[in-house]
């Protein structure tokens, strides 16, 4: 077959194309991956229950904002990174700078605690739930933004990959924040952030198998 | 050897806004330039003009595929750069050629003379058609090749002119897929 006929064939009838179309799928199934990672917590974990103290809701409301920060980031880069050649000009080093600020807010209540809080601070009183439950509860936001970023051709597939486990790491640490009874800044840093990074190396090793197109 | 970006641009802001003679003038433009870029990378591994022309065609359609992720905002020469360089090293693994061989070099090389309009693929897409699901293959035959309109398309194969619509999207997108196995070597 010529090229000019499958030229032809593709140009005859036209239809026009909805050009917003990539960001708002993205948006939509970060949006259902959400309520998917908020049920799954509120269902299998519940809420915490001393939600009504000012101490507690003021933790709940700080590691609300740090997944809040990685999860708009990590939209903003997606939806570029989903696009063919969205990859170039698009320096994404921005989106250590939720980290950076935890890691910094951690060492500087550290410095303020005496040595004898560190460990206490640091390992909490379920890091291991939290280890597990973050990965768990991203695995459903996980698999619906790859599904929306493949159908976008991505052509980098690593770093789509990477970007789709963060937002979804963020996702779902929005959702088990909801539950998680440690407050502590140490504790989010080194368990909420190191989660967050291991979605994010997940997507990153997944990517090139999974966003091929 | 410059490639014409505010042309080209204009040609897919107005395809992506449904005109066909635009699409039309744009993709033919691009698969000139597609094969003169395909031509050179094969060339030095050692590939023919043939293959060459099934990377051009995979191209094409993939560029008519994903219209919808170009950004009106990003100039239009990267955006098909990045497609035709994925459909290569795609193709090259597909076809177990190490990457390593190919240098790959940045965007504006995809702009080079096109010389052999006329060059066939190795599959026939007419025959590739045919084993596509009955409303795909129906929708596609109509509206694509007879030029029907969708609702003449819809009361020819019997189904409704939403469901033509997606058979259309659904089938390109299988012939795609079909035409991508079928340039295995």
């Amino acid at each position: 077959m010529k090229t000019d006929e499958l030229v032809t064939l593709l140009s005859t009838n036209l239809e026009p194309v909805d050009r917003r179309s990539i960001a708002r799928t993205i948006y939509f199934a970060l949006g259902a991956g959400s309520i998917v990672a908020l049920g799954l917590s509120l269902v299998g974990l519940g809420v915490r229950a001393d939600l009504t103290t000012a101490h507690a809701f003021m933790f709940l409301v700080m590691k609300l904002a740090f997944a809040f920060g990685i999860v708009g980031l990590a939209l903003v880069y997606l939806t570029k990174l989903a696009r063919p050649g969205g990859e170039r000009k698009t320096p994404s080093f921005l989106v250590i700078m939720p980290f950076l600020v935890i890691v910094v807010l951690a060492a500087i209540s550290l410095a303020l605690a005496p040595s004898s809080h560190w460990e206490k601070m640091i390992v909490g009183d379920q890091w291991l739930e939290c280890l597990i439950s973050i990965p768990i509860i991203a695995i459903v936001p996980f698999a619906i933004s790859m599904w929306v970023v493949r159908r976008a051709a991505p052509t980098d597939l690593a770093r789509a990959g990477a970007f789709a486990g963060l937002a979804a790491g963020g996702v779902s640490a929005m959702a088990y924040a909801l539950h998680c009874t440690d407050d502590s800044l140490p504790f989010i840093a080194v368990w909420y952030g190191g989660t967050i990074v291991l979605c994010t190396l997940a997507g990153a090793a997944l990517g090139p198998r999974l966003l091929r197109w | 050897m410059t490639i014409d970006e505010t042309g080209l641009k204009s040609l897919m802001l107005a395809g992506l806004d449904g005109d066909a003679a635009s699409h039309r003038a744009l993709l033919g433009q691009l698969s000139g330039r597609l094969r003169a870029y395909y031509r050179g990378k094969l060339a030095r591994i050692g590939r023919g003009a043939v293959e060459a022309e099934d990377l051009v065609q995979e191209a094409i359609l993939a560029i008519h595929l994903k219209r919808h992720t170009y950004d009106p905002a990003e100039p239009l020469t990267p955006w098909v750069h990045a497609i035709a360089r994925y459909k290569l090293i795609d193709f090259l693994r597909r076809t177990r050629t190490s990457v390593a061989d190919v240098p790959i070099d940045e965007a504006d090389n995809i702009a080079a003379h096109d010389d052999n309009v006329d060059a066939e693929s190795t599959f026939d897409v007419r025959r590739l058609m045919e084993r596509l699901p009955k409303n795909m293959r129906c929708s596609i035959e109509a509206v694509k090749l007879d030029g029907l309109s969708i609702a003449e398309a819809a009361k020819r194969c019997g189904i409704s002119e939403p469901g033509v619509k997606m058979s259309i999207h659904r089938g390109l997108k299988t012939l795609a897929a079909m035409i991508a196995r079928e340039t295995q070597a």
